[in-house]
């Protein structure tokens, strides 16, 4: 029989719960207010009372109301269909809910249960299965979805029946299994799972060894993040957060981007939903909604549900992987869902870490973060999850609790800097204090220098050098005047602007530049980096000024035009002769 | 307010504090309003059978046998045409002498649009002032604050602005208004002849703080009725935001809950954000458009208000006078409308972008031979012509008593580009160059 219970007491989406039988941690359970059901999640366990956050307004909740609950934890609903859906921080289907405003208790469908998908048989009668293995597979848009065992089955199993090739909705029985004691298992095109525990069924996570493309040059060129990596963008209001995050949603080479906007403005989401039907994906000229899925969560929906969202669409992206497919999974912003855990944690009258937050928010979001990596699965073939997440820092304090603990976490810092973005230097990515620890790998070392030309990678360190001297030499023309210090100061600070002019800056809008590819970036690199190796001798520093400021607008032109155009030929042609005819 | 024939009266508070009183009462429902003494309350915790009420205009002598009646439900306001040219207190009561408003009565504090349902904001409100226009195009369906030191204009600002732009209703929420404010925006409002179009729910100085926390709700409730109901476009002005979230911080103190950063309760962010998400571009045309103010202590960014606006609204305008045309200019540097990108060069010429980063650029460029300057060092020629530019720049198109057409701002920067530089200083796209390119 189920446990029933009634409320006792209610701070906010806090509610207090008197028990009649067992309950656990994390369970889920639905309180009737007037009628409605709502759902909450036990986050607490006192004697006979449940401590419970409710994933609604608790508006016109009583003492005494009735809850009921329902032996589960909070699952997601994984199955063909989860691409180019659109759903809330507890996966509910927005597009299918009646209303322009959101109802409370109005809980909606992840799946649809009447489509249907053209199903192919991957495993055989006979075959010794286990949780996670593939058993066969539908076309979801172009992707090959492979229908699992479900990761919840434990021990091994023969397939004793598969259905044949054809036309099924999700609910179809696809394949009978057997188990250890000779029990039979159906099994249908979708599973549930947990959401806070991360999905096993894999042999092993090695060290990523490659890196994965975002197009954007201040990552791909000078810190790139592995395919399977983490790193995470702090930065403060305006300095171009969210318009990097959807640059790398629209350019990243992943097979699959789901995009948790948790806690942020609604219509940055808007924006995604206006947007990307429209957007063809860069790598395999499909739109970009066939390979999305949208967790989104706004500031104004229900906190609790807000903490929710990360894991929900941290599942949706193991699933995938577990199909052997690339996953990207970008979290705008991860200290919302931190400001979610203080937001209970201070109703529960917990005692207080730094700031108010609550003292494990530490080792919760290395937790999250640990979710993310590159997987070989049971049959040798490898899927990732890459994780990029941004930071809110209060008061754009990098000091503060949650992006410390993420820098612990978290293997690619990028750090938006809000000197940089008073200057319209965007991405106002510091090139400085920024770092991609992927770059300490030899393997990925080795695998840059090889794919993209031999000494790459010295060739960035050099640039970096260049912007760090540059940096310096600025300082002491700063303290001691353009005629305080000797030519060679000007001339390689002008060199690093070259470098942050023409590679670090980069126009999210321009319909050219936004993207750039591997090799227009090796190529762009190549041109700067040759410049900079050049001594030159100038009168004063006003004639270094105006010639590195024709550099760089002739280069800056030949980013804004279509790669080996005439245009862009045109514009090196020019930039050449003013090399040519150079100090 | 309901019958309270039916109703069950209390007369045992059981604990008083400056902001809350607690009493032992049964089948009563979360956010529920109640009569204490008289006044207005709101439960605002439940414990077994102990319910704690947050009373709105304080608890200054209520006595511990004071009679409490439960009101049934969360506070209303009464929505219908009725509310246009009408000024109310936090209650939704008439100030203005006129009779109460009859029409549908709402809950205020309503649900969320589902994001799904929304529409991308895609419609200039043109406000003829540069700042805005040029660097920082407001779009409706936005939400905004302007940053401004106490001693700024900025409720002036503000009023300039919302009477300047096109819009079917403006909303005013005044929330600890000085009296003189208040006098002011309303003498704004009639003398521009616009009164019919404007509503008012004000709580000025001399009232109780808690009472403000009603202000936000009541103003965005009946801007929702002319929005989803009547498709009408409605600019709502709420100021001073800082003074609503220091309201939420002395309930939160009087509940002894942990404050997070600056005293503020760790739920300001959800707060504030619930009050600036009613934002919004619906699909049948109607759009709710958030002007704020958040004052700033000496300019400071980084304390918990301002910051945590900054993360919810789209964008912000700072407002600052510039020492050397010792003008109130908008701020180009620390002000960012977040959906400028949506309506600048789609909806406007498409040099705007490109000419707005490049005048900013430029702008910056100059602060920089300031620095140079004060720190006594000769200022090469580029130098030299920044400053001159900068100073042109602030008079002509940053200073908030400019009032322009857009194209007419995008004109005057191009004739201070060719005035000051070269056309590779500008560092403009060149075939934008080509078009509009002035002088030599």
């Amino acid at each position: 029989m189920k446990t029933t219970g009634k409320v006792t007491g209610i701070v906010s989406n806090l509610v207090t719960v008197e028990v009649n039988g067992p309950v656990s941690q994390n369970e889920i359970c639905f309180i009737t207010v007037e009628g409605t059901k709502l759902m909450a999640e036990v986050i607490k366990v006192n004697g006979k009372n449940a401590a419970v956050q409710v994933f609604e307004s608790t508006r016109g909740l009583k003492n005494g109301d009735m809850v009921e609950f329902e032996d589960r934890m909070l699952e997601a609903t994984l199955g063909p269909g989860l691409l180019s859906s659109s759903y809330d921080g507890l996966q509910n289907d927005l597009t299918t809910m009646t209303g322009v405003f959101l109802q409370k208790g109005e809980y909606t469908d992840p799946l649809n249960h009447e489509k249907l998908w053209d199903f192919t048989p991957i495993a055989r009668p006979g075959d010794k299965v286990v949780a996670a293995d593939w058993l066969g597979e539908v076309k979801e848009g172009w992707l090959p979805h492979k229908i699992m065992v479900p990761f919840a089955f434990k021990g091994e199993y023969t397939v004793k029946s598969i259905a044949e090739a054809g036309q099924y909705n999700i609910d179809k029985v696809v394949a009978t299994l057997t188990d250890a004691s000779g029990e039979e298992v159906e099994v249908t095109m979708w599973q549930k799972w947990p959401v806070k525990v991360a999905v096993k069924g894999y042999q092993e996570k090695p060290r990523p060894s490659k890196i994965m493309e975002t197009g954007v040059r201040a990552i791909d060129t000078l810190n790139p993040i592995a395919e399977g990596g983490t790193g995470f963008i702090p930065g403060p209001f305006g300095c171009g957060k969210t318009v990097l995050q959807h640059a790398i949603a629209k350019q990243g080479d992943a097979d699959v981007i789901v995009m948790a906007a948790c806690g942020e403005r609604a219509n940055e989401v808007v924006e995604i939903f206006a947007e990307f039907p429209e957007l063809i994906d860069p790598h395999t000229g499909r739109h970009l909604m066939e390979r999305t899925t949208i967790i989104c969560n706004t500031s104004n929906m229900p906190v609790a549900a807000r903490e929710a969202s990360v894991y929900t669409a941290m599942t949706i992206c193991e699933y995938y992987r577990a199909m052997g497919l690339k996953v990207l999974l970008l979290a705008d912003s991860t200290s919302r869902w931190a400001q979610a855990l203080r937001e209970m944690s201070n109703r529960m009258e917990e005692l207080p870490g730094a700031d108010a937050f609550p003292v494990d928010l530490s080792a919760i979001i290395s937790n999250f973060y640990a979710r993310a990596g590159m997987v070989v699965l049971n049959n040798g073939q490898t899927g990732a999850v890459t994780f990029i997440g941004t930071v809110s820092p209060a008061g754009g304090n990098l000091k503060e609790p949650v992006t410390e603990s993420t820098k612990k976490a978290a293997r690619c810092f990028y750090a938006l800097e809000q000197n940089r973005a008073d200057q319209k230097r965007y991405p106002a990515v510091n090139p400085i204090d920024s770092y991609s620890k992927y770059l300490e790998y030899p393997e990925i070392r080795e695998y840059l220098n090889e794919t993209i030309m031999p000494g790459w990678v010295n060739m960035v360190e050099k640039a970096k050098n260049i912007i760090r001297k540059g940096k310096e030499a600025n300082d002491q023309i700063n303290i001691l005047g353009d005629d305080g210090v000797p030519m060679s100061y000007h001339e390689i600070f002008w060199k690093s602007e070259l470098v942050d002019f023409v590679i670090l800056q980069q126009d999210a809008f321009d319909e050219i530049d936004a993207l750039c590819p591997l090799e227009r970036q090796k190529y762009m690199l190549e041109i700067v980096m040759g410049i900079c190796d050049r001594d030159f001798t100038f009168e004063d520093f006003e004639e270094c000024r105006t010639y590195f400021k024709e550099l760089i607008n002739a280069l800056r032109q030949m980013n804004y035009s279509e790669f080996k155009s005439e245009r862009f030929y045109e514009y090196q042609e020019k930039l050449n002769n003013l090399l040519s005819n150079g100090k | 307010m309901a019958n309270k024939a039916f109703q069950k009266i209390y007369t045992q508070l059981e604990a008083i504090t400056k902001a809350t009183v607690s009493l032992k009462a049964s089948g009563v429902s979360n956010d529920e309003l109640a009569l204490v003494d008289g006044r207005l309350a709101q439960v605002v915790k439940t414990k077994g059978d102990l319910v704690t009420l947050q009373i709105f205009a304080g608890t200054e002598g209520i006595p511990t046998n004071a009679e409490v009646v439960f009101l049934g439900g969360a506070p209303t306001l009464n929505v219908s045409d009725d509310l246009a040219g009408r000024f109310f207190n936090a209650y939704g009561e008439p100030i203005d002498g006129g009779p109460a408003v009859e029409g549908k009565t709402v809950e205020i504090g309503g649900p969320s649009v589902n994001p799904y349902k929304r529409r991308q904001p895609s419609q200039i409100i043109p406000t003829g002032i540069a700042g805005i226009d040029l660097n920082n195009t407001l779009v409706s369906g936005q939400k905004i604050p302007f940053f401004a030191d106490p001693d700024q204009p900025y409720n002036n600002v503000m009023a300039q602005v919302a009477l300047r732009a096109d819009v079917d209703k403006i909303i005013l929420g005044g929330m600890g208004l000085s009296n003189d404010d208040y006098l002011y925006f309303k003498h704004e409002f009639e003398a521009a002849g616009a009164l019919d179009k404007i509503i008012s729910f004000v709580n000025t100085t001399e009232q109780p703080p808690v009472e403000r926390l009603l202000i936000p709700d009541m103003a965005l409730t009946a801007a929702e009725y002319f929005a989803v109901e009547k498709n009408e476009k409605v600019l709502v002005l709420l100021t001073d935001m800082t003074l609503y979230a220091d309201a939420l911080s002395i309930v939160s103190n009087r509940m002894d809950q942990i404050p997070s950063k600056d005293s503020m309760p760790g739920s300001l962010y959800s707060d504030l954000a619930k009050i600036y998400e009613k934002a919004v571009q619906l699909p049948d045309g109607g759009s709710i458009t958030i002007i704020a103010v958040t004052t700033l202590n000496d300019g400071d960014i980084t304390h918990a208000i301002p910051d945590n606006t900054g993360y919810i609204t789209e964008g912000q305008l700072f407002l600052r006078t510039d020492p050397d045309s010792g003008k109130v200019i908008i701020d180009p540097f620390r002000s960012l409308s977040r959906l400028k990108q949506l309506v600048q060069g789609k909806k406007t010429r498409k040099d705007h972008g490109q000419v707005m980063n490049a005048s900013v650029r430029l702008y910056a460029d100059a602060q920089n031979a300031k620095t140079k300057l004060e720190n006594g060092f000769d200022l090469s020629d580029y130098d030299l012509r920044c400053l001159d530019y900068a100073k042109a720049y602030a008079t002509r198109l940053l200073a908030i008593d400019v009032n322009l057409k857009i194209d007419d701002m995008l004109d005057t920067a191009w004739e201070l580009f060719g005035t000051y530089f070269t056309k590779a200083e500008t560092g403009i796209k060149q075939e934008l160059i080509d078009t509009y390119w002035k002088g030599n």
